[in-house]
C-alpha cells in the first residue's frame, strides 16, 4: 500500500515534469513524502505502549476540569491497517471505568466499542464523528486516533528555526473522510523527526487550532514520546493540556487483549 | 432483600479462593475504593390512587453504592465487591440492600472465569432489553427495567478466532422486587413475595444454564444465545393471603429461551435487531424487535450530536405468560450529547401501542457539575393507558425524578 502510494507520487512527478510550476510543486511533494516517510520508520517496531494520561480542560473564563487515563496501544505491522488502541477512564469518578476501544483503518471509517459499567453494556458505536470532541476536550477523535502514514498527503514547504532546532515545514492533508480539517501544517525537527507543532485548518480553511509538543524523552533508545502537549482553539479560546506519564513499551499485549469482549474486564 | 444462605454460599467461597492464592500475589496487590451517594427526590403529579398507597406528592430517598476492588498479577486475577443500599422515606419495600457484585476474575491466555455475583448484559436495543436473561430485575429502582440484582454465576468465557463463547452455570435465583403497600408505580393488588412459588420443586436453588456467541464481522455484531431454567419474569396470580386479603403472588416458570442480537453499524446508521423464541410460559412463542438510531454529527453548536432512534417490538405471547407493555408497540427517540465538558446529554421517547395508542413518555438529561458530582432528571408520564395495560394502575404516578451525586 505504502510503496504503491510512494510510485504513484512518484509516477505522478514524472508525467507532470513538462510543465514547469507542477513540477516544483511535485518536488515538494516527493520531498515531503520522504521526511513523513522517516518520522514513521523512526517509529516502527515499538510493538505496544501503555501509559497514563491526565487531561485538564481549560474553558476561555480559566475555568478547569481534569480527566485520567489510560491508554494501551498495538503496534499493526501491515501498512495498510491502523494500530487498535484501548483507552480507559479513571477520572472524573462518574465516568470511572469506561473504556474505549478503537481499530483505526487508513481510508475506511475506525471500528469502535465503547463500554459503559454501570450496566455493563458493550455499544458498537459509529465512528463517523472523526471531527467531534473527545470528552468535550479540544482534541477530536482523529486527534487521538493513531497517526498512520497513509492517512495524509504530504507537501514540503520549507525548512525554518523552531526554538533552538531546525525544522522541516509540511503541509499535510488527510485522505479519509469525514475529517474537520481541510489540511494541517506539521513542524517537524530535522534532528529528530520529532512532531514540535501542528497548525489545524477548518473545513473553510481558518487557522482552527494548534497543538504545540514538548518534554520529548526516549524510549528504548529509539523511540521518542511527547510528555507534554497543549491544544489551543484559536476560535474559541478553550485550551487542552496533556501530560503523559509511565510510559511502558514492549509490554507483551497481543491481539486478544483489544478485544470487545476485553473491554468489560479492563481497569 | 438478600439471601443470608446465599452470602454463606459465596462468601466462603471467595474466603477459600483468597486463602489459597498464592502468598507472593499478595505483595503487588492493588486495591482501590470508590464510589457514589446519592440524593433522589420523585414529584409526583397526583396523590397515590392505590388503596394503602402514601399520599404525600414527594418521595424523597437515598442511595449508596461503594466499591472495592483489588487486582494483583497484572490484573490477571482481581476481586470486585460492590454492595447497593436504599433508604426509601415512604415505602419499606423500595428500601433494599443487594451485592450488584461479589466475584473473582480470573483472565488467562484464551480463556477466563468469573465466579460469583455479577451483572450481564446481552442486547442492542434501547427502549426493551428482550434477550437480556441472565439478571433478574430490580424493579422498585425504576420502571425502565435496566436497574438489577446481582446474579450468583460461575461463567467460562472461551476466545477463539472465531468469537467468543461465555457458559454460564447459575445456581441460585434471585426474586424480583416488587414496590410495598404505601410504595407508587405498582399494581392495585400488593405483590406479595412471601406467597413466592415456583415450577421447579428445587424452587429458587433450581440450577440454570446458558450459553452465548458473540462475534464480529467486520460492520456486524452478532450473538446468539439460549437459557435454560427459572424465568426471570414472574406471573402474578391473585390469591387470597392467610388474613383473607386479596394479593398478588408471584409465579416463577421454568423456561427455554433462544435469542438473537444483531446490530450493523454504517457510517452514521445503526441498524439493529433483537429477537427470541421462549416455551414453558403458555404456548410457545416469539418476540422480536427491530430498529434504526441515526445520528447528525456536530448539529449542535458545530460539536454536540442529534441522534434519532425508532424501534418496532412485537411479541406473541398470550394471556398465560407473564403481562407485557411490548406487545405491538413503537418506539421514538431523540438523544442530544452535547459534547462539552459537564457531558451533558438529553434522551426523549416515547414508547407507543400501536392498537391501543397507550403512550409512556420518558425525558432524561444529566450534566457533570463538578469533578465529583453530577445531576440527573427523569420525566415519566403515562397516558391513554386502557384498563388492560399493565401500566393502567400506575396512570396517576407520572412524575418527575431528581438525582444529586456525588463520587467518592
Amino acid at each position: 500500500m505504502l510503496k504503491k502510494t510512494l510510485k504513484m507520487v512518484l509516477l505522478g512527478s514524472l508525467m507532470g515534469s513538462s510543465i514547469a510550476l507542477p513540477a516544483i510543486a511535485d518536488v515538494n511533494v516527493e520531498k515531503g513524502t520522504t521526511i513523513a516517510t522517516e518520522w514513521d520508520k523512526r517509529d516502527e517496531g515499538f510493538e505496544d505502549s501503555n501509559a497514563t494520561l491526565k487531561m485538564v480542560l481549560e474553558n476561555r473564563h480559566g475555568e478547569k476540569s481534569t480527566r485520567e487515563l489510560r491508554i494501551k496501544t498495538l503496534e499493526i505491522p501491515d501498512m495498510t491497517e491502523g494500530d487498535k488502541s484501548l483507552t480507559i477512564f479513571k477520572k472524573p469518578r462518574d465516568i470511572k471505568g469506561t473504556a474505549f476501544l478503537s481499530f483505526a483503518h487508513i481510508k475506511d471509517p475506525d471500528d469502535q466499542w465503547l463500554y459503559l459499567p454501570a450496566l455493563k453494556r458493550v455499544k458498537r458505536i459509529s465512528s463517523k464523528n472523526k471531527s467531534g470532541p473527545f470528552v468535550g476536550s479540544e482534541f477530536s477523535y482523529e486527534d487521538m486516533s493513531a497517526q498512520e502514514l497513509a492517512k495524509y498527503t504530504y507537501k514540503w514547504l520549507k525548512d525554518e528555526p523552531c526554538g533552538d532546532m531546525t525544522c522541516f515545514v509540511l503541509e499535510q492533508r488527510p485522505t479519509y473522510e469525514n475529517s474537520g480539517y481541510t489540511k494541517m501544517v506539521v513542524w517537524y525537527d530535522q534532528a529528530e523527526y520529532r512532531r514540535q507543532k501542528i497548525d489545524f485548518y477548518d473545513r473553510k480553511d481558518a487557522l482552527l487550532k494548534s497543538l504545540t509538543f514538548t518534554e520529548y524523552q526516549q524510549y528504548l533508545g529509539k523511540y521518542w514520546r511527547a510528555h507534554n502537549m497543549q491544544m489551543v482553539n484559536h476560535q474559541t479560546g478553550k485550551k487542552t493540556h496533556l501530560t503523559f506519564a509511565d510510559y511502558d513499551f514492549k509490554t507483551g499485549l497481543k491481539d486478544r487483549d483489544f478485544t470487545k469482549n476485553k473491554l468489560k474486564k479492563v481497569r | 432483600m438478600f439471601h443470608s444462605f446465599l452470602c454463606k454460599r459465596f462468601c466462603l467461597s471467595l474466603l477459600i479462593l483468597t486463602v489459597l492464592l498464592p502468598r507472593s500475589a499478595y505483595a503487588e496487590m492493588d486495591v482501590e475504593f470508590s464510589g457514589f451517594i446519592a440524593g433522589d427526590l420523585r414529584i409526583f403529579s397526583e396523590n397515590g390512587l392505590q388503596e394503602g398507597q402514601s399520599d404525600a406528592r414527594l418521595n424523597p430517598s437515598i442511595v449508596v453504592q461503594p466499591e472495592w476492588s483489588a487486582e494483583w498479577n497484572d490484573g490477571d486475577d482481581s476481586i470486585d465487591f460492590i454492595p447497593f443500599v436504599r433508604l426509601d422515606a415512604q415505602d419499606e419495600d423500595r428500601t433494599h440492600v443487594d451485592i450488584r457484585e461479589l466475584n473473582y476474575l480470573h483472565i488467562d491466555d484464551g480463556w477466563d472465569v468469573t465466579i460469583g455475583l455479577d451483572k450481564v448484559f446481552w442486547g442492542v436495543m434501547e427502549a426493551r432489553h428482550l434477550v437480556d436473561v441472565i439478571n433478574q430485575t430490580d424493579n422498585v429502582e425504576d420502571v425502565d427495567g435496566e436497574d438489577k440484582l446481582g446474579q450468583p454465576m460461575i461463567n467460562v468465557g472461551l476466545q477463539k478466532e472465531f468469537g467468543d463463547i461465555n457458559f454460564f452455570v447459575l445456581p441460585y435465583f434471585r426474586e424480583r422486587t416488587f414496590s410495598g403497600r404505601d410504595g407508587r408505580l405498582r399494581a392495585p393488588l400488593e405483590v406479595d413475595t412471601d406467597r413466592t412459588n415456583y415450577d421447579s420443586d428445587l424452587e429458587e436453588f433450581h440450577p440454570d444454564f446458558a450459553i452465548r456467541y458473540a462475534t464480529v464481522l467486520g460492520d456486524w455484531d452478532l450473538g446468539l444465545a439460549h437459557f435454560y431454567g427459572t424465568g426471570r419474569e414472574p406471573r402474578l396470580v391473585a390469591e387470597l393471603d392467610d388474613s383473607g386479603d386479596l394479593v398478588l403472588a408471584p409465579h416463577y416458570d421454568l423456561i427455554n429461551q433462544t435469542s438473537v442480537d444483531v446490530q450493523a453499524t454504517l457510517d452514521a446508521w445503526l441498524w439493529k435487531f433483537e429477537a427470541i423464541y421462549r416455551t414453558g410460559q403458555g404456548d410457545d412463542f416469539e418476540a422480536v424487535s427491530a430498529g434504526l438510531e441515526y445520528t447528525f454529527f456536530g448539529l449542535i453548536q458545530d460539536v454536540g450530536d442529534l441522534g434519532v432512534l425508532i424501534e418496532y417490538h412485537h411479541d406473541g405471547r398470550d394471556g398465560s405468560a407473564p403481562a407485557t407493555i411490548f406487545d405491538h408497540d413503537v418506539f421514538f427517540g431523540l438523544r442530544a450529547a452535547f459534547n462539552d465538558a459537564d457531558d451533558t446529554s438529553i434522551l426523549g421517547g416515547v414508547i407507543l401501542d400501536t392498537e391501543t395508542q397507550a403512550q409512556s413518555f420518558t425525558l432524561e438529561a444529566s450534566k457533570r457539575l463538578t469533578d465529583r458530582m453530577t445531576f440527573e432528571g427523569e420525566l415519566r408520564v403515562f397516558s391513554n393507558q386502557p384498563a388492560t395495560d399493565p401500566l393502567y394502575s400506575a396512570r396517576d404516578d407520572d412524575h418527575v425524578q431528581l438525582r444529586l451525586s456525588y463520587y467518592f
